[in-house]
């Protein structure tokens, strides 16, 4: 999943699902009630995105003011998901594309002017990639800014020419040795190595970001690791380094899955310039 | 001796000429000679050892008028000229004058009304003069006596249910800007022979008695006029010419401003609009080589500090509605010219760098008149300051400007009106949201059960129906306007017969736009409460006496706030239905209606006289404050909230439409972001015709722990409706209510 999950829960603590909407229906019916084959169907042709939920005025997920869309569905388990309730693409609700376009667009004055946009994360987007392609070609005909928050682990859903409908992509790299990735999130690290590799040769614009997390990321080799792939990505505007909390931990028991960084602490503010100090070591812009 | 034109050509040397010259016309002289800004902060000075020396020596009186109340009392009824000059540190102070002959000593001023004098003086530990308590009992007949003796039966019920409290029949009115840079502009010989002029031609008209009581205004306002005089003399200044340079443009200004508070208790005391007219005045000393940035930043630090300590006797009754002394020392910044250069000058800056050299607080109640056209980095200053200080409000100036042209200012929270051409005639608010309540029990009081409105139909059956419950509103509604309207006229009819504020009427020119500012309380809960009918099933749960004292919501209903059309077109309709209503009943001397969303700190009195609402919202709750949605029902965060307010309609709310928002800091986005992420927002509200913001950023722990420790914050500021405190002067009650308003996480 992306990291704006963290990122975010600094600040607000969402619930599970479109949790106080309180419009009249927009979703044909529960997710929960549709057929794998009927769900298989809208991801393959995008006609309808399940949605976790979706935040106006974010301040935390690229530049401006943004419209935040969280999909479900994602195949990383990271230890320090802040909303585990994202990874079954079942707990959200189905939107056809139309209707949440309107939605969009009732707000791309005020994203313009605010010098924000469109951000769409996760779960991990890229589950749900038809979807998000129809969204982001739509939104660029609006003339808004485009943002994708992806863990890259499906990049490969995207192709060069997707690419180019996304003005920047806020890259989570939750680790730079292979063995820590796949301990953090139980999957491999290249499907991200190379969609960082490839952002960087088609020169689209990339913030990465790394989860903080004391005793499971903040070793110095897996920093100089993280840094050095940063380093490489010739588009690369900025890192940033989000420190781990524990504000997630309730749904990890509302669940029922074992939840391993229960005696994690949020990482101090040493330690974080710590690990500063290892990017700006590259001349990477740090926040 | 100079000859009065000789004066005129050393005051206005270098100035580029124009109309100003030959009669007064202040914003002319403005357009022809201030340079517009479109730099950063990177000029600005700091504060001197001076500033800080003067600063530090208010600092204990501030704190022991915390813990007193009010820090010493005159008993000698103010006017222009009373009490002996008073001064801070004389050595120490650039700019001069007192309201009394002490800092922070509070005068009477009578004329409102002899109760309300009395009772402060009593909460404060001092026992009223028997002499002066027997002129203004037995000779003297005050505002007060003259409102009660002209209430109808209908409007003392009104008053008392609380459908409509606050009015001004007990205290001065406030809400009128003296243009006081007329002062410096011209010098006071010059406005005495303009105001001899606007008398003379007169003397042709026939003696109505509208003619009667304007020459009778124009005499009183000489009078006063020549009053400044002698108390600027007693200071040892002769503002009988106009000012030579930016010092005296400074002190003429203050002198004229000090009169105005030494002559009326206003609600509303404000400034106008003087940043950019002094800057016109700086730059020429700055040219000139007379004047530094650092004497000029000190003359507008000891401008301010002196803005800082304008203090009003008021009673604590006063203080419920009214909350933190407050005296609305309004003063509008910035803006944009029709001419579509900017009004933002280098002092834009100097006066909001105030809030650093001094440190934050409410006062003076510094404005921002915000255009997405204004230069950027004006708008990168003005964000920063806010973030770090929480002491600025916005209003759009875009909103503004075609109605009230590129002069006008903002008086008290949100009243905006052309500087020396228009005057407001203040009329506090209603509450709405006790109305509804009305109409659904016939004209009954929810509380008492006593019979105020006029009798109608109740309501019958379990469920509440909209088109039942709307067509009787309806009718309630208008009752109240003319009820409303007629208050309004009686107060204002005495307050200009017995509570002239002359000084204030010399500032301006002879003919003026007179507005009478009606308003609305419980806004968010009235539509809501309305929402819930029309949307969900509500039922109505009676007590033994047949009463509609609770409700039971039904399923789901949308709430204003949440850019859901359904919820806030039934907002809109409400603002606009009133004002149509209000505009169906004449007002004294012919003013134009016009309505305002504000509730200041009244949210929370009004709160506790209406019983439970349909909205969920239980008795005695304060409302929302303003335009704000009711807390809690904004779910998506600020920025759709934002989009609500802005929808409400400005032509039917010509007196202002008030928004507050508190941010936690860390929802602005990362350190090095959050002025652009602020500067986007005020954009987004700004061109989505949002009228006004109050902006906080602050946590709710830092408040918690002001209220556990007051000590700690002596400088502790915070916007609430249309004005901003010093949060430790607030009421335990209103303390508690700013807390548990929606602190947002995210815009």
């Amino acid at each position: 999943m992306g990291s704006n999950k963290l990122a975010r829960s600094r600040y607000a603590f969402k619930t599970s699902g479109n949790e106080g909407n309180s419009e009249l229906p927009e979703v044909s019916s529960n997710a929960e009630l549709l057929t794998t084959s009927t769900i298989q169907t809208h991801i393959d042709d995008g006609s309808m995105g399940y949605v976790h939920s979706y935040e106006i005025g974010s301040t935390m997920d690229g530049p401006g003011i943004r419209f935040v869309l969280f999909l479900t569905g994602c195949k990383l388990r990271c230890q320090y998901c802040h909303n585990p309730d994202t990874w079954d693409i079942r707990n959200g609700k189905p939107y056809a594309f139309d209707k949440m376009m309107k939605k969009i667009n009732s707000y791309t004055e005020v994203l313009k002017i605010s010098k924000g946009g469109l951000t769409i994360s996760g779960g991990e987007p890229g589950f749900q990639h038809a979807f998000v392609k129809k969204i982001f070609k739509a939104a660029k005909k609006l003339g808004l800014h485009t943002c994708l928050d992806t863990s890259g682990f499906l990049g490969a859903n995207f192709s060069d020419e997707d690419l180019m409908d996304i003005d920047l992509h806020l890259l989570d790299i939750k680790s730079g040795d292979p063995e820590v990735y796949k301990l953090v999130t139980k999957q491999p690290i290249q499907p991200t190595l190379e969609l960082a590799e490839r952002l960087s040769r088609l020169n689209r614009p990339v913030w990465v970001r790394f989860v903080l997390v004391p005793g499971l990321t903040d070793s110095w080799e897996n920093v100089e690791k993280v840094a050095d792939i940063c380093a490489n990505i010739q588009s690369l505007e900025r890192v940033e380094i989000l420190r781990f909390h524990q504000l997630g931990k309730s749904k990890w028991e509302q669940l029922g899955i074992n939840y391993t960084l229960a005696e994690t602490e949020t990482p101090t503010l040493e330690l974080v310039e710590r690990v500063r100090s290892q990017f700006k070591a590259r001349n990477l812009t740090v926040y | 001796m100079l000859t009065q034109e000789e004066k005129f050509e050393i005051a206005w040397r270098n100035f580029r000429s124009g109309t100003w010259e030959k009669t007064i016309n202040v914003r002319d002289f403005i357009q022809r000679n201030y340079q517009p800004y479109s730099g950063d902060d990177s000029f600005l000075a700091g504060a001197t050892d001076r500033t800080k020396k003067l600063w530090e020596a208010l600092k204990p009186l501030l704190k022991e008028e915390v813990e007193k109340g009010v820090l010493g009392v005159s008993q000698i009824p103010s006017t222009v000229a009373a009490h002996a000059p008073g001064y801070i540190d004389k050595a120490l102070e650039i700019i001069v004058g007192l309201q009394t002959d002490e800092p922070l000593k509070r005068a009477i001023m009578p004329k409102g009304g002899w109760r309300t004098v009395e009772d402060s003086l009593k909460a404060y530990g001092y026992e009223p003069d028997q002499k002066i308590a027997e002129i203004f009992t037995k000779y003297a007949k005050t505002h007060n006596d003259g409102v009660f003796d002209a209430y109808t039966e209908q409007v003392r019920k009104c008053r008392k249910s609380g459908i409509i409290t606050g009015l001004p029949d007990a205290y001065g009115r406030g809400r009128i800007i003296g243009d006081y840079r007329r002062l410096p502009l011209y010098g006071l010989d010059f406005l005495i022979q303009q105001k001899i002029k606007e008398k003379q031609e007169i003397d042709t008209r026939w003696s109505t008695e509208d003619i009667l009581r304007l020459r009778e205004e124009l005499s009183s306002q000489i009078r006063s006029l020549k009053e400044l005089k002698t108390m600027a003399e007693s200071y040892g200044f002769d503002v009988s010419h106009p000012a030579t340079n930016a010092r005296e443009a400074v002190q003429w200004l203050y002198f004229a401003f000090l009169a105005a508070v030494k002559e009326q208790n206003g609600a509303a005391m404000s400034v106008g609009r003087i940043s950019t007219f002094l800057d016109i005045y700086i730059e020429r000393d700055l040219e000139e080589g007379t004047l530094t940035e650092s004497q000029a930043q000190e003359l507008i630090d000891d401008l301010v500090i002196k803005f800082r300590i304008v203090r009003f006797l008021r009673t604590p009754s006063y203080n419920q509605l009214f909350s933190g002394d407050p005296t609305w020392v309004t003063e509008s910044i910035g803006g944009m010219g029709q001419d579509g250069r900017t009004i933002v000058t280098k002092n834009s800056f100097r006066m909001l760098n105030t809030l650093y050299t001094l440190g934050p607080a409410p006062e003076p109640n510094l404005t921002v008149l915000w255009s997405t056209r204004l230069p950027q980095g004006f708008k990168d200053f003005v964000a920063k300051v806010s973030i770090d200080t929480s002491s600025i409000q916005y209003m759009n100036d875009d909103l503004m400007r075609p109605k009230y042209g590129d002069d006008a200012g903002i008086a008290c929270c949100v009243s905006a009106m052309a500087i020396g051409k228009q005057m407001q005639f203040f009329g506090a608010r209603v509450n709405l949201l006790k109305t509804l309540l009305y109409s659904l029990n016939g004209g009954k009081d929810e509380i008492s059960g006593a019979q105020i409105g006029p009798i109608i139909q109740e309501i019958e059956g379990d469920y509440l129906d909209y088109t039942e419950v709307m067509k009787r509103f309806e009718v309630l509604m208008d009752w109240l306007a003319r009820t409303y309207v007629d208050a309004l006229n009686i107060i204002h009819y005495m307050h200009d017969k017995y509570c002239y504020e002359s000084i204030l009427m010399a500032f301006h020119d002879r003919d003026i736009l007179r507005t009478m500012a009606f308003g609305l309380a419980g806004l968010s809960h009235t539509a809501d409460s309305l929402s819930a009918i029309k949307y969900a099933k509500v039922k109505a749960i009676r007590n033994e006496a047949g009463l509609i004292v609770d409700f039971k919501v039904e399923g789901e209903f949308p709430r204003y706030g949440n850019n859901d059309e359904r919820a806030d077109d039934i907002a809109v309709m409400l603002c606009s239905k009133m004002m149509e209503k209000i505009r169906n009943y004449p007002t004294y001397r012919n003013a134009t209606h016009t309505q305002s969303i504000l509730t200041i700190t009244s949210n929370v009195v009004y709160g506790k006289q209406t019983g439970n609402s349909p909205d969920g919202r239980r008795a005695g709750e304060p409302f929302a404050p303003g335009a704000n949605p009711s807390n809690g029902a904004d779910k998506y965060g600020a920025l759709p909230a934002m989009l609500s307010v802005a929808k409400l309609p400005y032509d039917d709310c010509e007196d202002g439409i008030s928004l507050t928002i508190s941010m936690i800091p860390n929802s602005l986005g990362p350190e090095e972001e959050k002025t652009e992420k602020v500067v986007g927002a005020l954009d987004a509200f700004m061109a989505s015709n949002g009228f006004h913001a109050n902006l906080n950023v602050l946590t709710k722990e830092t408040l918690q722990d002001a209220i556990d420790h007051p000590e700690k914050y002596p400088q502790l500021t915070i916007r609430v409706s249309g004005y901003a405190v010093n949060f430790v002067k607030l009421t335990k009650e209103q303390q508690v209510d700013v807390l548990n308003r929606t602190f947002h996480g995210s815009i």
